[in-house]
């Protein structure tokens, strides 16, 4: 007799839960052959609305927490994803990727974890500045996090997209709402399930699944979002959700981009999503002395 | 004619918990929409008790409240007032000097609140001093414990003792539902501070929880229900602590109209006393009217 398949119901990741769509409504992903591979959520605007609502609740700690601590964690998530990598290859091979784009696809992923959780506490030293000035003060700036991000995940690349957008903004304290790629969403849920078994606070990453005409305009007009970041997405369409984005004057960036190329990784994807604090702090001129700051 | 406590402990049904639990559960899938949505929200902000009860309250926060009281969101015209002010008594002065020439009233805790846990005589003294300073209404915590052990004699003579205390202000009788354990122990202690001669019970100091639940409220409710259909006289009811959301506050309204009917959705009868649900209700107001959501940078904190 042969075995029935038990098939895994992809669900959301809202604050470091896996709840169903608040819509009750789901679409069914086959696999190249035609057969239905799995069922996936197609989140609502409410959905948005929980998941922003999570991330603005994590927020403040992310950002206090010690950046070495992020750093950490960005690579406990990267060790974690190692362990199941198979798992990510099997979903790709099965949608009808070939091994070798399926292996690079999840190394890649690996490595960019690694290289944004070393810049985690060493972003801030770079960016920031001792700047001249011509009155007795001490004037420097620093970066600070934006806020809670909205991201869209590269459509094209079922997990590279996702994590090269996602691990700068985490890395510099943010907290992130990222809409999945619509046509390849199981290894984003999969992935939310590697995040929730690796010391990364409920609520730091949410991931929602569905159609982008759908969550996309709502998430760029939240006002509670801080900052927007998309990739390879048309132009029409970024235009659109740009005009979404007035009200609240967020930052909008659109990055076309091959995330599989050596320059798709940098500190500007992390200064992108970083404000800059400037401090005038008053000195005293002792003794005649003179300051070069 | 009021009851003695016999009279009440013979006549107070028990409570149907399976039953409650589902009749809450109904009402809590209800979803209000639209233009009733809009006046539904504006009806809670109308019903607020905006609150602060804290050890560490200044007079630039009861200042600050009490400005925010009747200045919800400027930025929306024609947003309602709150109900009242909620504070300390020795915050009753100010806050009445700030809200001179406004409709919104001053509402004091008292009787040793949050925990009840002084002699009568202090008691009667911190209600006396709230009223002379110009409270409208007064907030009282029922003695838990005695209640506990039994001795309801003693918890209701004491609500008449300090209902007497009251003058003319409206008597707000706390009955702190989180330590009452049973629905049972719930309505029987709604049944006594009715009789006892409360304006208006409460479930919560919001220092305990639970506070508020739906099933907690919907058996007040029904306390009142029924001593209205025995004698005709309204009781005004007030959930506090927990209702922090609009979707919550909505569905504590329906319950409202479906037990007890129009007449209590006015602020004579029914309020909420809560610390951040105004601004959560104000967020959904801009939500309706802007078509986006809100974010609380944008409102005052409270």
């Amino acid at each position: 007799m042969s075995r029935i398949e038990v098939l895994k119901t992809y669900k959301v990741y809202i604050g470091g839960q896996f709840p169903r769509t608040e819509s009750g409504r789901y679409h069914t992903i086959t696999s190249k052959k035609g057969e239905p591979l799995a069922n996936v959520c197609l989140c609502s605007r409410k959905d948005v609305r929980n998941a922003v609502v999570a991330a603005r609740k994590a927020q403040g700690a992310w950002a206090e927490r010690a950046a070495f601590n992020r750093g950490q964690i960005l690579y406990r998530i990267a060790e974690m994803l190692e362990g199941r990598k198979s798992q990510f290859i099997e979903e790709l091979l099965s949608l009808g990727f070939t091994q070798k784009n399926a292996q690079t696809e999840i190394d890649l992923s690996i490595e960019r974890l690694v290289y944004y959780a070393g810049w985690c506490d060493k972003y801030n030293q770079i960016v920031s500045s001792v700047n001249p000035v011509s009155s007795a003060h001490f004037n420097f700036s620093t970066c600070e996090p934006m806020g809670v991000i909205g991201i869209i995940a590269d459509n094209n690349s079922p997990l590279l997209g996702l994590i090269s957008s996602l691990a700068p903004a985490i890395a510099g304290g943010n907290t992130v709402v990222v809409l999945s790629s619509v046509d390849y969403p199981l290894n984003a849920v999969t992935f939310a399930e590697v995040l929730h078994a690796s010391d990364v606070p409920g609520g730091v990453v949410n991931i929602l699944t569905g159609s982008l005409h759908e969550t996309a305009p709502t998430l760029a007009s939240h006002m509670d979002i801080n900052a927007f970041v998309a990739s390879n997405i048309s132009h029409e369409f970024s235009t659109s959700l740009q005009l979404n984005a007035v009200d609240n004057l967020k930052r909008f960036f659109h990055y076309t981009i091959d995330w599989n190329q050596q320059n798709s990784q940098g500190l500007h994807f992390i200064g992108d999503l970083q404000e800059v604090k400037t401090t005038w702090h008053p000195i005293e001129q002792i003794g005649g002395a003179t300051s070069s700051y | 004619m009021a009851k003695t406590i016999s009279q009440i402990l013979l006549d107070t049904p028990k409570v149907d918990k399976v039953g409650v639990e589902e009749r809450v559960a109904r009402i809590q899938t209800r979803s209000v929409k639209g233009p009733s949505k809009s006046q539904g929200l504006k009806m809670v902000l109308n019903m607020i008790d905006l609150t602060t009860l804290e050890g560490k309250d200044t007079q630039g926060k009861v200042r600050q409240m009490c400005y925010k009281a009747h200045h919800l969101h400027d930025a929306i015209p024609n947003l309602p007032a709150v109900a009242a002010v909620c504070v300390y008594p020795s915050m009753v002065k100010l806050a009445k000097k700030e809200l001179r020439n406004t409709q919104v009233k001053i509402a004091s805790v008292s009787t040793a609140f949050p925990s009840g846990q002084a002699p009568l005589e202090v008691k009667i003294i911190d209600t006396k001093f709230a009223v002379d300073n110009g409270a409208d209404e007064i907030d009282m915590v029922i003695s838990r414990g005695r209640f506990l052990q039994g001795e309801f004699q003693y918890v209701y003579d004491e609500i008449a003792q300090i209902k007497e205390a009251c003058g003319k202000a409206r008597l707000k009788v706390i009955l702190e539902t989180g330590e009452l354990a049973t629905l049972d122990n719930v309505r029987l202690a709604s049944d006594i501070a009715i009789h006892a001669g409360a304006d208006f019970i409460k479930t919560s100091t919001g220092k305990i929880q639970p506070a508020a639940t739906m099933q907690v409220t919907y058996t007040m409710l029904m306390a009142i229900q029924d001593h209205f259909a025995e004698t005709g006289n309204m009781i005004g009811m007030k959930p506090a602590g927990g209702i922090s959301t609009a979707k919550l506050a909505l569905h504590n309204l329906i319950m409202v109209k479906e037990v007890l009917g129009d007449d209590w959705l006015t602020n004579e009868w029914f309020r909420f006393g809560a610390s951040s649900l105004a601004n959560d209700v104000l967020m959904q107001i801009i939500k309706n009217e802007s078509g986006y959501y809100a974010s609380p940078d944008y409102i005052s904190i409270d």
